[in-house]
């Protein structure tokens, strides 16, 4: 897109070594010491809240056990057994909100075991010492076909083939990995984690991947019925929401920049804003603004047209985008974007709905970030039933055609969330298991 | 403000709070260091005959550790002093003489040949300390060659050494025991028929640290071999209470004055060997650990809680606890008590459901009305105080008694007043009704 030089938005602000401190790890690894006084703090409970609450129902007080004995890869076993992105959520899962949220030592110390911690711990001690600790069941001859190598797609391709069955991946970009590649902040995917999960999920065997090749486009849904026993769709959300302003032209969208960031081989030659808008409440407006702010930006400001409770974004987000120094304004809308500032428009809640108040404010502007929200794109799947414009599912991923299951961001159930994204694709995994061996044969 | 003053077997010191015959008490140097930080006393460490013992120069300590890496057991296989007998007898002179006040007892140990304690005896008279202390309880090394707990094992050894030394000096006499017997009480018993003067208890106990499972060793090994060591440290209180409170309760022995050692590291368990009749403690592991300055917290401590409780000497409630402890047959079948859990308190861990549900009584409920909640059942409650033990709260799982008149409606009996032991138990055949 072509930009008028009459804002300033330009590459190169910082030093390098204020880059590298930037987007190295937001939380580093905990040291073995750490590792263990932490993990004694487990009070390996029964029916442990905190594995309730995990979405993949990882049995959080058995690998912290496991931790504390002495043995961190059995603790990475464990973890991975429930969910085979465990090292990717142990730094993206919003812990406050899930596992930690419930921890009972919040009740006896006022702080929850670090469980994310925890678990990165186990699994970066597997993954250091290039362990496998999955076999594959005996072949099954069974072809399935998975769209989408991103969570939900690489977690359901890894379940079927340990089961034996043997799995294509179709991935429309050119790397594997979905938005744990694109779109995860980059701190908090430090050290090139993505790659690193996904090698070791595919050097499990049986998983034939293939990379520039899009459904709706290269292929369609129909032959990989014809030619697989089974199809799952891990799609994500390819569309992105539009403000729908007047003048939308200044407008970025936040995941594409994320994604140019995450991709940049060198983060001073990117272009950042000296004033950058987000507009949006989620985990991508604190993301973007927080990378904005660590590209160097002077001024970030978040607007949200709600009030804080009602932010995507949890809290620990929020203050995380605090202490970055990003400012966070509620209740106001973007009415437009123009030459070196952002027109708002104060919201209100009218009879328990959203109004715009009439009365409209500038924010100095060179930049503004569109993040609130995305869509699926139905290319490729327009046979399918959708519900509230995702994909309908069951509760095992099945769609409303035979043979044709769906899971993560792209189905209409769940948050939009990793672990949610692993949990579908392991379940679909065991529904199309249980269709197509029988139950119980491959099932663990 | 409590006064913590004692008089132990004749020897004053400013509060019961003695180190040890071990490391702390090697020399003069930790000795002065230790005065300075309040002790009230030392048992310097064992003199033997020259020439000296001779130490491994590898590892001589090996500890468990609890979860938070707290020293919660220690053990050793260090010997007796290996410095020359006259260099520690010209220490112990100075230190006599430069803190009169404080008690300098020096332990011994020599062949079980009378001239070898006459002639030690004579020597460590002419430092002015204030009495001695027979060394018959060191497990390793030692014992080997004849000593330690090889006399401490055989009752008439520890008669007859405790004999030659109370016929030989007129420095008041302390019996160490070693806790490596099967009963304490015939050793206790031999060392009182021949006057001791005090007892003290425990020496360490025979053990293995741990395997070191890469060399296929026990720890701590010496060139890739290990041999078993003393041990010590919070995890040996127990046994050690045990002992005291045997010694305490059987007449022969109930006359002599006790120092109550193993694994006490602050006020509260001092207290607990006095209640249970030792008129002084002695510490060594804490002081190893820690270093002298624990002693600070001993003291105030000790004299808190006697303030609060209205002791105002340590023989106040000395011995207070004898008289309660007794033997299994004499307990009240009759009495029940029922876990009760707070539920202000409970943090919902679990663990007390899954302990009574896995190994006890399954009296604990896992939820109530699709909840997880835990709350005692009563109907299979049989007190057994699994769950107290377990909870990590502290004070969140009460045990409570039924009281007299209380229907226990896990057996449908009546709590009485009067006391139903075994030997007068109707479930009891042999029950003896007519003997009471
Ligand atoms: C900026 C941002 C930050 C986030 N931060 C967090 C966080 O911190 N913690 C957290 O838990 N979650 C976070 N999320 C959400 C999380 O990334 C998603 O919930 C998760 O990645 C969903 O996984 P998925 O497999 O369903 O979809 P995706 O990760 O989107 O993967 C879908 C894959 O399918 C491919 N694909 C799409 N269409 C086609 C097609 N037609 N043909 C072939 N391939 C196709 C895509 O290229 C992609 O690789 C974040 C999301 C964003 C956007
Ligand atoms: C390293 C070490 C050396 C010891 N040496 C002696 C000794 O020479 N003479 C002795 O009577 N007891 C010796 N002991 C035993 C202690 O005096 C004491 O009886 C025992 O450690 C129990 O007390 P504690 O639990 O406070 O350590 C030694 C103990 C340790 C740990
Ligand atoms: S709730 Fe907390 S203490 Fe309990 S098992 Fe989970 S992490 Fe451990
Ligand atoms: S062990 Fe204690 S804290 Fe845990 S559930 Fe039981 S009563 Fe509550
Ligand atoms: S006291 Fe024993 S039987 Fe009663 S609830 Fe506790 S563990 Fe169960």
């Amino acid at each position: 897109m072509e930009r008028e030089p009459r804002t300033d938005v330009a590459p190169g602000r910082l030093s390098p070594e204020a880059y590298a401190a930037g987007f190295s790890d937001l939380h580093p690894g905990f040291e073995p010491n750490a590792a263990r006084v932490e993990a004694e703090r487990c009070l390996f409970c029964y029916d442990a809240p905190c594995a309730t609450a995990c979405p993949t129902s990882i049995d959080i007080p058995l690998f912290i056990r496991e931790i504390a004995k002495g043995q961190p890869k059995a603790a990475a076993k464990t973890i991975l057994d429930a969910n085979i992105m465990g090292a990717m959520c142990a730094r993206v899962c919003p812990t406050e909100t899930l596992c930690e949220e419930v921890c009972v030592r919040h009740f006896s110390d006022g702080a929850p075991v670090k469980i994310g911690q925890l678990q990165r711990y186990a699994t970066d001690a597997l993954f250091d010492a290039g362990a496998q600790p999955f076999t594959r069941a005996e072949a099954t001859g069974r072809r399935i076909a998975v769209v989408g190598a991103g969570p939900a797609g690489l977690a359901c391709a890894h379940a079927l083939a340990r089961a034996g069955h043997e799995v294509t991946i179709f991935e429309a970009r050119e790397k594997p990995g979905g938005l744990n590649e694109y779109g995860i902040a980059a701190y908090k995917a430090a050290g090139g984690i993505a790659q690193r999960e996904v090698d070791f999920i595919l050097s499990l065997g049986g998983i034939v991947l293939k990379t520039g090749v899009a459904l709706g486009r290269d292929f369609y849904l129909e032959t990989l019925r014809a030619e697989y026993d089974a199809v799952f769709l891990g799609l994500g959300l390819g569309a992105v929401n539009a403000l729908g302003l007047d003048r939308e032209e200044g407008a970025e969208d936040a995941i594409d920049y994320i994604a140019a960031l995450r991709q940049a081989e060198d983060l001073s030659a990117l272009p950042v804003g000296r004033r950058v808008v987000v507009v949006g409440g989620g985990m991508t407006a604190v993301d973007v603004a927080v990378q904005a702010k660590r590209l160097g930006a002077d001024e970030v400001t978040i607007v949200y047209r709600r009030g804080e409770k009602e932010m995507g974004a949890s809290g620990y987000e929020q203050e995380l985008a605090l202490t970055e120094g990003v400012a966070i304004r509620h209740y106001a809308r973007p009415v437009a974007v123009e030459s070196g500032r952002a027109i708002f428009e104060r919201t209100q809640i009218v009879d328990g709905r959203l109004a715009g108040s009439g009365e409209t404010f500038d924010i100095p502007c060179d930049q503004l970030f569109k993040a609130i929200g995305q869509a699926l794109d139905p290319s490729g799947v327009e046979t399918i039933d959708l519900l509230g414009g995702r994909i309908k599912v069951d509760d095992e991923r099945r769609t409303s055609i035979p043979n044709v299951w769906a899971g993560g961001d792209c189905v209409h159930d769940g948050e939009d969330l990793t672990v949610v994204a692993v949990e579908d694709g392991k379940r679909a995994a065991a529904s199309i298991i249980a269709a197509l061996v029988g139950p119980g044969r491959f099932g663990t | 403000m409590a006064d913590l003053r004692t008089t132990f077997a004749g020897i004053r010191s400013p509060n019961p709070f003695w180190l040890a015959s071990a490391p702390p008490t090697d020399k003069a140097y930790n000795v002065v260091r230790a005065f300075k930080e309040g002790w009230g006393g030392v048992v310097w460490k064992t003199l033997g005959e020259d020439p000296p013992v001779m130490n491994v120069s590898g590892p001589r300590y090996g500890a468990l550790h609890s979860a938070d890496r707290r020293v919660i057991g220690f053990n050793n296989i260090e010997l007796i002093t290996d410095r020359p007998l006259q260099l520690n007898l010209d220490e112990i002179k100075q230190v006599k003489r430069d803190w009169p006040d404080r008690a300098i007892v020096v332990s011994l140990m020599v062949p079980c040949e009378e001239q070898s304690w006459i002639a030690i005896l004579k020597r460590v008279e002419e430092t002015g300390a204030d009495g001695v202390e027979l060394n018959l309880g060191c497990p390793h090394g030692m014992s080997e060659r004849g000593m330690g707990s090889a006399v401490g094992q055989v009752p008439d050894y520890v008669e007859m050494v405790t004999r030659w030394c109370k016929q030989h000096t007129r420095m008041p006499v302390i019996v160490k025991l070693t806790p490596n017997v099967a009963d304490i009480r015939p050793p206790a018993m031999a060392a009182a028929r021949a006057g001791a003067d005090a007892i003290s208890l425990i020496n360490t106990i025979n053990s293995i640290i741990g395997v070191d499972l890469d060399m296929m060793a026990p720890l701590p090994h010496t060139r890739g071999v290990g041999t078993h060591g003393g041990y010590c440290g919070p995890a040996v209180k127990p046994i050690s209470l045990n002992m005291v409170a045997e010694i305490a309760r059987t007449p022969e022995t109930a006359h002599v004055p006790l120092s109550g050692i193993g694994g006490i590291e602050g006020w509260r368990d001092a207290a607990e060997y006095i209640a249970l009749g030792c008129g002084n403690v002695q510490v060594c592991t804490a002081a190893m650990i820690y270093g002298f300055k624990v002693v600070k917290e001993m003291i105030s401590g000790l004299s808190e809680w006697m303030d609060a409780k209205g002791y105002a000497t340590i023989d106040d409630f000395s011995g207070r606890a004898i008289p309660k402890v007794t033997d299994w047959r004499h307990l009240d079948l009759g009495y029940a008590v029922k876990a009760r859990i707070d539920q202000s308190l409970c943090i919902k861990c679990g663990r007390c459901h899954v302990a009574c549900e896995d190994v006890s009584h399954q009296a604990i409920t896992r939820e109530v009305n699709g909840v997880r909640h835990y709350e005692v059942i009563d109907e299979e409650c049989v007190g057994c105080n699994l769950c107290a033990s377990l909870c990590p709260v502290e004070n969140c799982i009460e045990m409570v008694p039924l009281a007299v008149g209380d229907v226990d409606v896990r057996t449908g009996r009546t709590i009485i007043e009067e006391p139903l032991p075994w030997d007068r138990h109707p479930a009891n055949p042999m029950a003896r009704v007519a003997a009471e």
